[in-house]
């Protein structure tokens, strides 16, 4: 017994050792964010001036909320929608173009975000969507659907046929079996899909940089980034602190509330590889 | 049962536009743009091929981005695959408390990129971070160390920033490969008297190499691109020491204010990643086959 339990030592000093480097960072900048520093608006003692701070910074924490909040529910619903009809065509359906259109729609994986950020930009400006949530919205929407449309793919092409056969013998229409009999079959997959939009674009640094010009339609990383440089010289770490709590609570929540799914985005990844 | 043809269209049909318009249609015009002068304020100003191409190889920071970009992504992938292939070995093993190191390693990847770097740029702060206190009170250092003050100690800090929070993903990746080697093919190799290390090389390696592949392809695939951690942490600097090649393309279309030579230079890093991806699937299929 005393063996077994020694023989264990050295597995639990590494993997907790490690455990401590990976929960230091996280650890430390909440505790940051809440705890005195000079130069900050919580000069001493324990208290919430940094977050203060944040609700007064430029449009204010709740604009930034917002429009973070609108990006990332519509990129979530433009990508749900289409890859949950998207997916069943390639999953159920023949038609002429099929294999192009699905190649075409792995391969934007292939191109790196920035390519097609540049043209992105003067795309958006012709359609007037340049400096709009909504042509944010679009283009996050657009990255993820390789990801979404090959989950939703699998999702339905691992529903048996006769599943909806008999939905459609019972009379409902194509519609009506992909509403009442195969939605409930894929709602993991969409979860999935779901999970992994959303913190696609609630986390977006480098589009909303380009996309965006105008600070009040700014998404909270942006925002949060901006509130650090334009402090003339004296930076405030405070804020900035308070500000990576707001970003990342709601990740950490989602994902150990959603863990389940989150690990089923992997497992696909790594059958497709 | 006959396929319903009919719904076909109206089913793929969102999907057909989204690929056309935001996909297609830029890939063509980053094409033309490219080729064309395209002043970001004026607009199009008509074809002036191939000046934009030549333009970037005069550019007195395209070589140095090429060379720090290359020496980021090799120093970052060995690193990073080598710890987190060591987190999956770790946590493969159904110890009590495996399934709590496997969350805890995990947690900074849920994190976005953009907030990883800001909260490390807080951390390596010389001034407010505990880290340059913490090597101070053990007396390491004397004076408050500046994480990001040389181009090479940036280099290092932000290769320890995407180690931490990145490690985790790629552990996951490597987990779910490790997972699916037979239970049957390690207790032979036990019983034909074969060592951990001969197990580790001669069984774990090889049948992992399809999870070590896709976990390279994406370590290098995103590292040649980076940008959020350094655009965050050292804006390039100093002394232009950290500039990579996306920031390269950032930096001429929205401060040089020329987005045909930041269209050129996409095109450049689009074709350089087809070339690098093209390679690695020979190098893995030649692999297969043999």
């Amino acid at each position: 017994m005393l063996t077994r339990a020694l023989g264990r030592t050295p597995y639990y000093v590494v993997a907790g050792g490690l455990a401590v480097i990976f929960l230091f960072p996280l650890l430390w900048n909440a505790w940051a964010s809440v705890s005195g520093q000079p130069g900050t608006a919580q000069p001493s003692g324990y208290g919430l001036g940094n977050y203060r701070t944040l609700l007064d910074y430029d449009a204010g924490l709740w604009r930034y909320l917002l429009n973070s909040t609108i990006v990332s529910a519509l990129t979530v619903a433009l990508t749900l929608g289409v890859s949950l009809l998207g997916g069943y065509a390639f999953a159920r359906f023949d038609f002429p173009g099929r294999n192009v259109l699905f190649l075409l729609t792995l391969a934007i994986l292939m191109v790196p975000y920035a390519t097609l950020l540049i043209p992105l930009y003067v795309l958006l400006g012709r359609l007037h969507l340049q400096n709009s949530l909504i042509g944010l919205s679009l283009v996050l929407a657009m990255f993820q659907l390789p990801f979404a449309t090959f989950m939703m793919r699998i999702s339905f092409e691992a529903v048996p046929r006769e599943l909806e056969e008999s939905a459609l013998v019972d009379g409902c229409g194509t519609a009506g079996a992909l509403r009442r009999v195969l939605l409930p079959a894929v709602r993991p997959g969409l979860i999935t899909v779901g999970l992994f939009a959303f913190l696609a674009a609630w986390n977006d640094f480098i589009a909303p940089l380009i996309l965006i010009s105008d600070s009040e339609k700014a998404p909270l990383p942006l925002a949060v980034a901006n509130l650090r440089q334009q402090s003339m010289g004296a930076v405030d770490y405070g804020a900035t602190e308070a500000g990576v709590v707001v970003l990342a609570v709601p990740c950490l929540l989602l994902f150990l509330l959603l863990q389940r799914h989150y690990i089923r985005g992997f497992m696909s990844g790594a059958l497709k590889g | 049962m006959a396929v319903p043809q009919g719904q076909g269209p109206g089913l793929r049909g969102p999907t057909a536009v989204f690929v056309a318009v935001f996909f297609l249609v830029p890939l063509l015009l980053v094409g033309q743009m490219s080729l064309s002068d395209w002043p970001l304020l004026a607009g199009d100003r008509g074809v002036n091929a191939p000046e934009n191409y030549s333009d970037i190889a005069e550019g007195t920071l395209f070589w140095p981005a090429i060379r720090f970009t290359l020496l980021y992504t090799v120093i970052v992938t060995a690193v990073l695959l080598t710890l987190a292939l060591g987190l999956a070995l770790l946590v493969q093993e159904s110890r009590p408390g495996a399934g709590f190191f496997r969350t805890v390693y995990f947690l900074p990847s849920a994190l976005g990129l953009a907030s990883a770097s800001l909260l490390f740029w807080g951390l390596y702060s010389p001034t407010t971070g505990p880290l340059s206190r913490v090597l101070e009170k053990l007396g390491l250092v004397d004076d408050p160390v500046s994480f990001l003050g040389t181009p090479t100690s940036a280099l290092l800090s932000t290769v320890f920033l995407i180690v931490w929070k990145f490690a985790g993903f790629y552990m996951l990746i490597l987990l779910v490969g490790l997972q699916r080697i037979p239970h049957e093919v390690y207790e032979a190799a036990r019983t034909d008297g074969a060592s951990r290390g001969q197990i580790f090389r001669s069984i774990t390696l090889p049948l992992l190499r399809p999870s070590l592949a896709l976990c390279l392809l994406l370590c290098v695939t995103g590292s040649l691109l980076a940008f959020d951690q350094f655009f965050i942490l050292t804006k390039g600097g100093p002394d232009n020491g950290t500039v990579t090649v996306v920031q390269l393309i950032y930096r001429e279309a929205f401060q040089r204010m020329d987005l045909g030579t930041a269209a050129a230079l996409s095109i450049v890093v689009l074709a350089a990643l087809l070339l690098l991806n093209a390679l690695q699937f020979r190098g893995l299929r030649r692999a297969d086959e043999s």
